[in-house]
């Protein structure tokens, strides 16, 4: 099989109100990069029901053209459904390459289609590049963040990987310009053999938007308590920051799941990642590698964390984040 | 009903350290454990198993002849058989490579025990590879109804009812057999943990029959439908290209003031200087 088009597609993943899912909109940088070394267009796929909202977010952020499948069945996330939908449209299209972010259902999602398909895929990368040939280096952490890898897809259309929230940043804004062409598949409801019974919002876990945050201060164990998180939450209010977590503070129940950094909660890729009381076990680093400036804070010198660190206080975190925030408050003041 | 629990022997990442002269890995000495998050989907099984003692639970590696020790830790903790899913032609194999040749295994098992499989579990991901990709890539070669990012399952009727995590919460889903659950690490405080650790540990009784048990080993021979072409490196559609350990942070700047509101100034200064915040 070959690839009918140079061009690359970027799945733009919508919410069940029809917005996109900000990491949709970030692979447009990656994607452009791409589509300029191979020579094609970049798409955008939008799979969704009334997502006007994000056919809209990828056309004023630089796709070349985008293809939209709506329908009721794609309100809420299932496997069956986005699978039928984004296999046949990949059928009939066959770009050289596709992106598709690596959310909870993004990775559900690309091993089922490009199993159906037989193609590679190639998980959770946090670089892309193409080489002379034209084919996409895929880069990977693996064992734990200690190994990168490249990896390639030569003989088989498209080559598919799935690309770590918050690695990239969104392109620039500009004027809408993309053709838009609806494709028209539908999946009957018999066909989609997951049924949902009840969904549980952790009301702890509102507004908790650590993929897309630009700036996380997070704690760990050395936060002592829930009451803890109170200077890590005012140094994050100061700076208009996500709160983060590490898996220690998590399962000691002093903060909802919903905050956990790391190989078991969510990997992250923000400008600034603030760690403090956190010792930095291998799973923890791992989540954080994407992340473009670290500062840790921590009274035992010898913690791991600061093998990763750009800037590193050896200290009480209780003595130095609420300084820490005061001199950020004054600053902005 | 007839669970099977798909499970990988992984070397324990934490205890991974660099060499750095070389700046390379250093295997040697790190141990051997059974995959943290295989470990989940094994409990989950056990607990289905909890709830109707009839429920018979297999246990399938695939791996080099070593990979038998997670099994005999398997059977000890609550699987009734297991298999090693063992031949040199299968190594090098991505992970699509390797869903094809679990899946002619899971036929084969089939086949041979006279039993479909209505339940298949796996973990989220191994440590190692970190891909999440076997578990659904085996579904849909299988053909089966896939959940991925379980915490735990339980029976209703003929179907499986997974609780599964989805962003900004809990997602409780039904789906009816044959399927394929795949699980995360399950929300427990360390309290909880203590209590009932996910696996639970292994009675004396079940250690010392597992050590005994007989665990078939499954060929290439025994899998006479496989496709050749589709395993192994050669048959694998991803290569890797090259693989380097990512520079370690070297010019990290340390601060360590006598007073700690010196040390935080100092951090907010070198931070606006270089217009961090």
């Amino acid at each position: 099989m070959e690839a009918k088009t140079k061009d690359v597609w970027v799945f733009i993943e919508t919410n069940d109100d029809g917005t996109a899912k900000n990491v949709g909109i970030q692979l447009l940088t990656p994607g452009r990069l791409i589509a300029t070394k191979q020579g094609g267009k970049l798409v955008a796929l939008v799979i969704g029901s009334n997502a006007d909202a994000a056919i809209n977010d990828a056309n004023t952020h630089g796709a070349d053209e985008i293809v939209v499948i709506d329908g009721p069945e794609y309100k809420h996330y299932s496997t069956d459904a986005y699978a039928t939908a984004l296999t046949e449209v990949l059928k009939k299209h066959l770009p050289t390459s596709v992106l598709i972010g690596a959310t909870n259902n993004g990775r559900d999602l690309a091993p089922r289609v490009s199993s159906r398909i037989n193609t590679g895929l190639v998980a959770d990368c946090t670089a892309l590049d193409v080489d002379e040939e034209g084919l996409v280096d895929w880069t990977r952490p693996a064992f734990g963040g200690n190994l990168m890898a490249v990896i390639k897809c030569p003989d088989h259309v498209p080559q598919i990987g799935t690309v770590r929230p918050g690695v990239f940043k969104k392109p620039e804004e500009t004027a809408s310009k993309a053709n838009i062409i609806k494709e028209d598949i539908h999946v009957p409801e018999n066909e989609i053999r997951t049924k949902v019974v009840e969904i549980i919002k952790d009301m702890g876990a509102e507004n908790v938007d650590l993929e897309g945050a630009k700036i996380i201060v997070s704690g760990g164990r050395g936060v002592g308590g829930p009451d803890g998180f109170g200077v890590i939450r005012d140094c994050a209010a100061a700076l208009g920051a996500t709160v983060g977590a590490s898996r220690a503070a998590v399962d000691s129940g002093w903060i909802s799941h919903a905050h956990q950094v790391g190989q078991t909660g969510k990997t992250v890729g923000p400008e600034l990642y603030i760690a403090c009381g956190i010792s930095g076990a291998i799973q923890h680093v791992a989540g954080i590698s994407g992340a473009k400036v670290v500062v840790a804070i921590n009274k035992d010198p010898d913690a791991p964390i600061f093998d990763v660190a750009d800037y590193g206080v050896v200290g009480n975190l209780f003595d130095v984040l609420p300084v820490l925030t005061e001199e950020i408050k004054k600053a902005r003041a | 009903m007839n669970i099977l629990v798909c499970v990988k022997q992984v070397p324990d990442t934490t205890e991974i350290k660099i060499d750095p002269v070389t700046n390379t890995l250093i295997r040697q000495g790190v141990p051997s454990i059974l995959n943290p998050f295989d470990g989940y989907a094994l409990e989950a099984a056990a607990r289905i198993k909890d709830a109707d003692p009839s429920v018979n639970i297999s246990v399938v590696c695939m791996g080099p002849p070593q990979a038998k020790d997670v099994l005999v830790e398997c059977l000890a903790i609550a699987a009734d058989k297991a298999y090693l899913v063992t031949d040199r032609i299968f190594g090098g194999s991505d992970t699509l490579a390797t869903s094809y040749i679990l899946s002619c295994a899971v036929e084969y098992l089939e086949k041979t025990n006279g039993a479909k499989f209505d339940l298949i579990f796996c973990g989220k991901q191994a440590i190692d590879g970190d891909t999440a990709q076997v578990g659904p890539e085996l579904a849909e070669i299988l053909g089966r109804t896939q959940v991925t990012y379980g915490l735990s399952a339980s029976m209703n009727g003929g179907a499986v009812r997974v609780e599964k995590e989805v962003d900004g919460g809990v997602e409780i889903l039904e789906a009816q057999c044959p399927a394929l659950v795949t699980f995360t690490q399950p929300h427990q405080t360390e309290e909880e943990a203590q209590a009932h650790p996910i696996p639970r540990f292994p009675t004396i009784k079940r250690k010392m029959a597992a050590k005994k048990a007989e665990i078939p080993n499954v060929t290439a021979a025994e899998l006479s439908m496989i496709d050749a072409t589709r395993i192994g490196l050669k048959g694998s559609p991803t290569k890797v290209k090259k693989t380097f350990v990512p520079q370690r942070k070297t010019g990290g700047i340390k601060i360590q003031e006598a007073e700690a509101a010196d040390s935080a100034k100092k951090l907010f200064s070198l931070l606006s200087d270089a217009k961090i915040i």
